[in-house]
């Protein structure tokens, strides 16, 4: 059972209208923008269920566009993200897929390109009350919330990646909260997800992207710190 | 010492123990469950206040354009009635309605609002408290004390029920409102622990059964009118309570028995549009956009 704060009742505090269309929304979306490093140029959505019918009157679409311009949910900004997405170099596109019964009612796939032309595919879902989930990351099922601070670590899956993250984790005398592995298939890629209740310091980040075997570790700050 | 509760009967026994509040009690709950201060406590939620009165003058100064244009200077005209003719509720229950209303305006149109305990019911709890401290003068501390007694009956409510409308229709939300705006007003005149709790289950009780059908799934209308209906209904459980008179039933006996109401409700009349006031034919001609 979820453990309610006081500022899970008296909040959050947001930019309307709707806690799942509109603060949800924006979350998976600050989250997504997370998930691929550099400077993010191009953001291309799909939406599903709910979000693909009603998003226009709850501005969905301009919650999500807030999201990868790094927007917080309480930011005035988030009305005129268009304008703003236009100022700061981001071009974006939305598609609506109303067919696809499968997934959860507030469902968005986000693709997202940085400057490199690098890609990233992330599968979120908004769940109520301005929370999130990340379901997807490029093909691979994951779960994250962005609730902890996060690390996330794209790797080969081979045998002494784990150790190597978990040590560098210890160096910096980081206390693990959560940690989960996913992966494609035996020795393929593979993503690790470590969620701490400190704050994760760069060195331990560099630490971890110096082994051989990963390709990326991404900081994913707690959402609301 | 037990800070933490989970139900009505447990609240009560330590505010009885104690000799405390309802919202004194959160607070402490609140201060072992988080670690944080009481003074990061309340300074959090006196920013929260602070929202809410931002978004009462945002309406009352300006017709507010909403996304789906169903509603938008309901506020300024209810408040404009208020001023120039003889309320038929009287001068308190007319600016609560109008706040109510008009907060519900702000967040139709993407401005800045506290979900209370969601988005679509934002203007219940700062229509009560807002018209109050206007009407007899409660400072901000004293409302930040009203926020507190706010959050533990809608913390009982999440906790053991749900106070979303997709699972608990309207009653859920607006009702929970409802309920947390009572024992709010209710404390701030001077009733007792288990005053609060009456007027919260009387609340609760008076909206059971309140069904959520957004026209076009939009959260406007009829929204914005159950915002005014949540905080009239908080009002006269508040003064019901101060009355001496109780709820129907104990406040755990209401929350479980709203859940069951909520679970018995049809999806059709779960915030899914496609029962209610949505599917009235006038009601969708205006709407247009939905699918």
């Amino acid at each position: 059972m979820k453990d309610f704060s006081i500022f899970d009742i008296i909040g959050p505090n947001m930019i309307g209208p709707s806690s799942s269309h509109t603060a949800g929304a924006l979350r998976i979306a600050q989250l997504a923008r997370g998930m691929i490093s550099g400077e993010i140029v191009r953001a291309d959505f799909t939406l599903y269920g709910s979000f693909a019918r009603t998003y226009r009157g709850h501005g969905t679409d301009r919650a999500l566009i807030a999201g990868v311009l790094g927007f917080g949910t309480e930011d005035s900004r988030i009305r005129d993200s268009f304008h703003w997405a236009e100022e700061m170099g981001l071009a974006w596109n939305f598609i609506v897929d109303t067919q696809n019964k499968d997934c959860h009612p507030n469902t968005v796939d986000i693709l997202l390109q940085n400057r490199e032309g690098e890609r990233t595919l992330v599968t979120g879902v908004s769940i109520g009350g301005g929370a999130a989930v990340i379901k997807r990351i490029n093909g691979v099922d994951i779960d994250l919330t962005g609730e902890y601070h996060t690390i996330l670590v794209r790797q080969q899956d081979t045998p002494g990646v784990v150790a190597a993250i978990t040590s560098a984790l210890s160096d910096h005398h980081i206390n693990i909260a959560f940690m989960r592995l996913y992966r494609e298939s035996r020795g393929s890629l593979a993503y690790t997800i470590i969620e701490a209740d400190e704050a994760i310091p760069a060195g331990a980040v560099a630490q971890i992207q110096s082994h051989p075997s990963i390709q990326s570790a991404l900081l994913i700050p707690k959402i609301g710190a | 010492m037990n800070v933490d509760f989970t139900t009505a009967a447990e609240l009560l026994a330590i505010c009885k123990k104690e000799v405390i509040s309802p919202g004194e009690a959160m607070l402490r709950r609140e201060e072992r469950l988080t670690g944080a201060s009481r003074d990061e406590i309340r300074g959090r939620l006196s920013r929260s206040l602070e929202i809410m009165k931002a978004a009462a003058q945002t309406a009352l100064s300006a017709p507010q354009k909403t996304m789906g244009g169903l509603i938008g200077g309901e506020a300024i005209a209810l408040d404009q009635r208020r001023r120039t003719s003889q309320s038929v509720y009287g001068a308190v229950m007319a600016r609560s309605v109008a706040i109510a209303m008009g907060t519900l305006e702000v967040n139709a149109s993407m401005g800045l609002i506290v979900a209370a305990p969601t988005a679509g019911s934002c203007g219940v709890l700062p229509g009560a408290l807002l018209a109050q401290a206007e009407t007899f003068g409660f400072s901000d501390e004293e409302l930040i004390n009203g926020l507190l007694t706010a959050s533990a009956v809608g913390y009982l409510i999440a906790r053991n029920a749900t106070v979303a409308g997709a699972e608990g229709g309207c009653q859920a939300e607006v009702g929970a409102a409802s309920a947390m705006a009572a024992a709010a007003v209710t404390g701030l005149h001077g009733g007792s622990p288990v005053q609060c709790l009456w007027a919260a289950g009387t609340a609760l009780v008076n909206l059971m059964g309140l069904v959520c059908d957004p026209i076009g799934g939009l959260v406007e209308s009829p929204c914005q009118g159950r915002n005014g209906i949540g905080v009239a209904g908080a009002l006269v459980a508040a003064e019901t309570a101060l009355a001496g008179i109780p709820a129907p039933a104990s406040l755990d006996e209401v929350i479980a028995a709203m859940y069951a109401v909520g679970r018995s409700l049809p999806s059709e009349l779960r915030e899914t549009s496609l029962g209610g006031i949505a599917v009235a034919p006038s009601a969708c001609a205006r709407c247009g956009g939905c699918g």
